[in-house]
């Protein structure tokens, strides 16, 4: 799966340094030879070569009407992006099998996600079995930040690519070795646009919308609102020195999305904390008990 | 939102079904893109372009059928077009409404020979 925005190739994403497998499919090299006859052509048949005579009957349709050139029609009725959809299904579906909660979270850089998943992963102080896949174009600091808060972590460098689609993650989970009924927290790479369309597999997308950006980004972004299942307006320490009105924040985000759901939180001074670590476990129980 | 990647997709399900249908060149391909799918029209044209050179596809004909954006409205309990995600509803002003139609993203057929 290519990356979005530059439309770089799989060659640049590493998983833990480590080149990315190729998909089944998509990494086969395509060759279309034009017919060669002296080559392939060993089936019986009856028709002539030469190359003077016109034979309607002899294109690909193999068939002919008046005034129709050989030129056929191809019903293809697929989704663009099925290829990543049926690899996301996987990962549901091992999910859902394993009684595993995952979360993919999403925001625009520098919302807060790695500090707040630090704080929940300490917060939680072993309560739960949990693993962060962490997504970025480089570097593996964030990974090397959750492994320090007492979590397993891998990370996955994207090159150049702008989102984790459900192939990198379904490698990751196989390094990671996915414990039974264990919480996965999938850090997506900060970007509020391209991850909105790649299904992971998660059970739901979180937005992280910190109160130093602008009220109306919901609006402005309003696909990755749209396919999330809660916001976290996070940094809301901060609203006493800023010129931010959280309501109209949240008024914005139930616009786009009126099924949202919106905890406020502070990484920093831990309000709203308790709310998110309620809701995380909620997430983890009904895993479990719809474990197949 | 990321047309590239998009055209790429494209492209390989064109390329699977070459190989399943034995064709060596398309000439034109039909796309369907919802007007709520978030895909740019003229940057998919230009991303298919650049990723069809030198592929079966090379010179093809695109052609984008647009489908409408729809919705259910909850007040109303009826259709209504949406035109936009955080549009209200023409007839009511409610903001609780379903979208129904209008993400899609799908090839629909190629013309081959």
């Amino acid at each position: 799966m290519m990356c979005t925005t530059c439309g770089c190739g799989i060659g640049q994403t590493l998983i833990a340094g480590h080149a990315l497998q190729k998909p089944r499919k998509a990494g086969e090299a395509l060759r279309f030879r034009v017919h060669n006859e002296s080559a392939t052509h060993a089936h019986p048949h009856d028709h002539t070569h030469a190359y003077n005579t016109i034979d309607f009957g002899a294109g690909p349709a193999g068939t002919h009407a008046p005034g129709m050139s050989q030129a056929r029609m191809v019903k293809i009725e697929r989704d663009i992006l099925s290829k990543n959809n049926g690899y996301a299904d996987e990962n549901r579906r091992y999910f859902s099998g394993h009684g595993i909660f995952a979360l993919n979270l999403v925001s625009s850089p520098g919302s807060g996600k790695t500090t707040l998943l630090v704080k929940t992963i300490t917060a939680l102080n072993g309560a739960q079995s949990l693993a962060v896949i962490e997504g970025d174009q480089q570097t593996d600091n964030d990974a090397a930040r959750i492994r320090a808060a007492g979590a397993p972590a891998l990370q996955i460098n994207t090159g150049k690519g702008c989102h984790l689609d459900a192939h990198m993650v379904g490698q990751a989970m196989q390094r990671l070795g996915l414990r039974d009924d264990s919480l996965l927290l999938i850090e997506n790479v900060g970007n509020l646009v391209c991850p909105a369309s790649f299904d992971l597999g998660e059970a739901h997308k979180v937005v992280i919308f910190s109160v130093t950006e602008g009220e109306d980004k919901p609006l402005k972004y309003p696909d990755m609102f749209r396919a999330a299942g809660l916001m976290l307006l996070n940094k809301c320490d901060l609203l006493p020195h800023l010129d931010f009105d959280a309501d109209l924040a949240v008024e914005n985000a139930r616009r786009v999305n009126p099924n949202i759901r919106v905890i406020r939180v502070s990484a920093t001074s831990g309000e709203g904390l308790a709310e998110w670590l309620e809701w995380i476990k909620a997430g983890c129980h009904d895993a479990v008990a719809a474990k197949q | 939102m990321h047309e590239m990647s998009i055209a790429e997709n494209v492209l390989q399900i064109i390329e699977d079904t070459a190989r399943a249908e034995g064709y060596t060149r398309v000439k034109a391909v039909w796309l369907e893109i919802g007007q709520l799918a978030g895909v740019e029209k003229e940057s998919l044209r230009f991303c298919f372009d650049v990723v069809t050179r030198d592929s079966v596809a090379q010179d093809a004909r695109l052609e984008i059928i647009e489908t409408a954006g729809q919705g259910w409205c909850m007040e109303c309990a009826c259709n209504v077009a949406v035109t936009a995600r955080y549009e209200p509803c023409p007839s009511c002003g409610s903001l609780q409404i379903q979208v129904t139609g209008g993400e899609e993203m799908r090839v629909k057929e190629l013309e081959v020979e």
